[in-house]
This record gives structure tokens, C-alpha cells and sequence, in this order.
């Protein structure tokens, strides 16, 4: 028996497939991963992310603190309620985890990985020493993700008028903090909707009058073929501790300005940049099969620059096609992926899929 | 829970095989097969015409989730295939043992078939897998 969320057995209730995923009883899907990832491109769903790993980090220390700790730069963060993507890196610039904090009114809250979380955790905690501030892990909050064209609409809806307002003003990876939750225009599948973080015992009732609103659960399957759609990674695949964030196209999420400020990894990311100038690291790009087949983790991508592995692969439910991510040798204009045993032409392109339910690579 | 129906042969390899009164048999996967592949993407069928025997590699499923190979669990010539599937691999999802169906078999040789499972002894096997 895993963990389990406060929305249990509204899983259950609404027939989830229920699968082990890193000690947790999460659903894989409902019924159809097919008919939920469509749901949220077209319409709205709900994913229950309540897995995920939330840390306060509270004290006059804080700041300086994710500025050390964090590859991208947490004095971005010029109001409260926004949020920032970022890398956690190794001193060697392997990549812990990556992440999303958000500004609050009295710190800074972080969103890390379900399957990181004790090394997250245990890692923070060394980084403390000298810094002032106080790391709070939250069991006691759960976060309902609702995402599609029609999510925001159809929570808004749920809302006191002014709390409505003000979430449908909210521009995105903005957020703003309610009398009890916490809601962000925040997610991983390449569509507008929130994450909203409440109070565990919030989470059930809140679950029903999202379904009756005409909101549908949508699984971890659909989750994982809508996040590579919007080309977004997914740790412990696209990227780990063995891998450079410059290898994984997260480059552009590390702030190299200003010059003075020293993070974790740094030295080792700045190198590895040049690597990567000069040819000597690989580089995370798209790939795409338009005939039949579907492109799978693990296989092998030859190139005129040498081999390659896709990180991710799945068959696109937008586009109705195979679509991958793939660490393959940089400058390669010629990809083939062996598939069962044969060499298969693919298409290069940049590692984004869908936006907004439409195909956005030419 | 999976449907398995009486009036059918199946092979642990979670193929199934409806033979008719003439020696042709249909070819399958079950219901326990499709749930566990989930949303089915592609499949690929023999060719028409062509000789298979028991226990080779003849199709290929895709699912969203995994690749699967479809062993043939009779011999024989390959009369037809169900060519609605290259459309709408789904309807393996939805209907397994009826508009699922991927391809007919003439029979060569239908000693074969004892050696497949009847409902009950597919069942136990699925349930112990």
C-alpha cells in the first residue's frame, strides 16, 4: 500500500487506474489517457498533483539563500505571486531536480518533484547553514492542477466574485494568494488553467464541484503525453543528476546575469556551455515520426555526428503522430531512430510540440 | 474485470483464436491484453496470402504505452485482415473479440490447438501473471 492523497477516493470513485508511482497510489488514467489528453486540449481537466513535494522557505535569510541554491534567479520575482521555472544543480552541475518557487508574502514556496523528495529535502537542509531562515515541508496542503481552454473559466466560476477577479486577471506564472489557497496561473501541459493549493481537507469538495462544472480527471498518462507535447521536461528522463542542464535545453532557465552572483554549479555549468559551443556536449532537441510508430524511451538515435537516445517518446494524441525528445550529438541534420531492429528516419526539430491545442513546429 | 468468453481458445501470449466449421480461424488479442496495453495507437497486421505458423511474430501493437508483439497461436494461410484497424486501432480497445479481430487463417494443421487454453484455464492465467 502506497501514500495516498486526500482525493483517494475520488479516484477511485471516478474509476482511476490505480498504479504505484515513486510510494504513491496515483491514477494512471480513467478510462481512456486518449480521451484526457484531448479533454484538456479542447475543454478542462483536472489533475490531482497533490504528490508533489511543497517546502516554505520563511527568514530574513531566504533570499540569499535560493539565489545560492537556485540555477535561475529568484530576484526575478519582482511581486509577489510570481512564479519561476528552475534547475537545482550539483556542484559538478548534474541537475537534483527542477522546480517551480513562487514569491510569497513571507518567503518563498517551492514545488519540487514526488520522487526527489528526500534527497530535495536533504539537500536544502545542507545549503541552510548560515543563511537564517526556516525550510517547512507541507503534507498538509494538496494541489488540484486545471488546465484547458475552459479551466480558468470554470474555476473562476466556483469562486467568490472577488476571488474570481482577481484569479482571472492573473497573468501567467502569476499567482495570488486567497484568504486560504494559494492559486497560480502555473502547469505542465502546454495549456492556460491554475494550480491551486489548498488545505488537504479543501481538496474533496473543491474535486466535486469541479466535476460537476463539467470539469473530467485526467490521469498521469495524459499528463505525461501533454507535457511532452509543450516539449517540457520530465525528471529522471529528459534530465538527471548525470546530465547537464545545457544537455537537456534548460540553458535559457539559468540566469547568467548578474555575473557576481554565485550558484550552486556555476562554475560547471559555464564550462559545460562551452562544451557544448565547441561540440563536446550533446543538446536536447525534438524529433518527430510521421509515418506509422511509436518513438519510445531508450532507443537509439543515430546521427552523421555519432549516437544519440530519446529521453521521451510517446504518440501524440494532438497531432496523431510519434513525437520524442532526444540528447542526440549538436549540429546533427540527419536523424534515424532504430526501431525493432530497423533504422528509421525522423524529423529534427525544436523541442516544442503543441501550444493552445495547436502544432507549433513547421 | 476482463471479459472472457466460452467460446473461444487462447494462448498465453493473450492471443485468441474463434475457429469455425470450415478451418478458419480468427485471430485476436483479449480484453485482458487491450486493458493492460491501455489506448491502442497502431497496429500492424501480416500480409494477406502469406503462410504463418504457430508461435511467430505476425502483428505488432502500439499503445500509448508499450509496443507489443502478436504471436500467431495457429498455422496457416492468411485469408483476410482486418484492414479497419489501420484506421481506427481502437476498436481493438472497444471491441476485442468482435470488430477487433486483426486477420483469418486457413488452417494447416489443427493439432495445434490443444495446446491452447480454454476461458477458465485464461483466466487463472491472467489472474496468477
Amino acid at each position: 500500500m502506497g501514500q495516498k492523497t486526500p482525493l483517494y477516493q475520488k479516484h477511485l470513485d471516478a474509476g482511476g487506474k490505480m498504479v504505484d508511482f515513486a510510494g504513491w497510489d496515483m491514477p494512471i488514467h480513467y478510462g481512456s489517457q486518449l480521451e484526457e489528453h484531448n479533454q484538456v486540449r479542447t475543454a478542462a481537466g483536472v489533475f490531482d498533483v497533490s504528490h508533489m513535494t511543497i517546502t516554505d522557505v520563511d527568514g530574513p535569510g531566504a533570499n540569499a539563500f535560493l539565489r545560492r541554491l537556485l540555477a535561475n534567479d529568484v530576484d526575478r520575482l519582482d511581486e509577489v505571486g510570481r512564479a519561476l521555472y528552475s534547475a537545482m544543480l550539483r556542484p559538478d552541475g548534474g541537475v537534483i531536480d527542477d522546480l517551480i518557487v513562487y514569491r510569497m508574502e513571507w518567503g518563498y514556496r517551492v514545488v519540487s518533484n514526488c520522487a526527489t523528495r528526500e534527497k530535495v529535502l536533504d539537500w536544502m537542509k545542507q545549503q541552510t547553514e548560515g543563511f537564517g531562515l526556516q525550510l517547512k515541508e507541507r503534507p498538509d496542503l494538496a494541489i488540484l492542477a486545471v488546465h484547458g481552454p475552459e479551466a480558468i473559466d470554470k474555476v473562476c466560476a466556483l469562486l467568490p466574485a472577488d476571488d474570481a477577479s482577481a484569479v482571472q486577471a492573473l497573468g501567467n506564472f502569476r499567482g495570488i494568494q486567497l484568504p486560504s489557497w494559494f492559486v497560480a496561473r502555473t502547469g505542465y501541459t502546454g495549456e492556460k488553467g491554475l494550480e491551486l493549493i489548498m488545505p488537504n481537507e479543501d481538496a474533496p469538495a473543491f474535486w466535486d464541484q469541479l466535476m460537476g462544472a463539467g470539469v473530467k480527471p485526467i490521469g498521469l498518462g495524459a499528463r505525461d503525453t501533454l507535457r511532452l507535447e509543450a516539449g517540457m521536461n520530465l525528471y529522471g528522463h529528459d534530465m538527471d543528476e548525470s546530465i547537464s542542464p545545457i544537455a537537456a535545453n534548460m540553458a535559457s532557465t539559468i540566469a547568467w546575469e548578474p555575473e557576481e552572483r554565485d550558484f550552486i554549479g556555476r562554475d560547471a555549468v559555464s564550462m559545460q556551455r562551452e562544451s557544448q559551443a565547441n561540440g563536446r556536449l550533446p543538446e536536447l532537441v525534438g524529433l518527430v515520426l510521421e509515418q506509422r510508430g511509436v518513438l519510445r524511451e531508450g532507443q537509439k538515435v543515430v546521427t552523421e555526428n555519432g549516437e544519440g537516445v530519446i529521453t521521451s517518446g510517446s504518440f501524440s494524441p494532438t497531432l496523431k503522430h510519434s513525437i520524442a525528445l532526444a540528447r542526440i550529438p549538436v549540429n546533427s541534420d540527419s536523424c534515424q531512430v532504430e526501431m525493432r531492429g530497423k533504422l528509421v528516419p525522423v524529423r529534427k526539430v525544436r523541442p516544442n510540440f503543441v501550444r493552445f491545442g495547436k502544432k507549433v513546429f513547421e | 474485470m476482463s471479459n472472457f468468453p466460452d467460446d473461444l481458445k487462447y494462448a498465453a501470449s493473450h492471443e485468441w483464436v474463434r475457429v469455425d466449421d470450415n478451418g478458419v480461424a480468427t485471430v485476436g488479442i483479449s480484453d485482458h491484453a487491450q486493458d493492460a496495453l491501455g489506448d491502442i495507437v497502431f497496429v500492424e497486421l501480416p500480409e494477406p496470402g502469406s503462410t504463418v505458423n504457430a508461435k511467430d511474430e505476425v502483428a505488432v501493437v502500439e499503445s500509448v504505452k508499450a509496443a507489443s508483439d502478436v504471436y500467431s497461436p495457429v498455422s496457416g494461410e492468411v485469408t483476410a485482415v482486418n484492414e479497419e484497424l489501420l484506421d481506427a486501432p481502437e476498436t481493438v480497445n472497444s471491441s476485442p473479440y468482435e470488430n477487433g479481430w486483426f486477420y483469418k487463417v486457413k488452417l494447416s494443421d489443427e493439432s495445434g490447438l490443444e495446446e491452447l487454453m480454454d476461458a477458465e484455464a485464461y483466466s487463472d492465467h491472467c489472474e496468477n501473471e
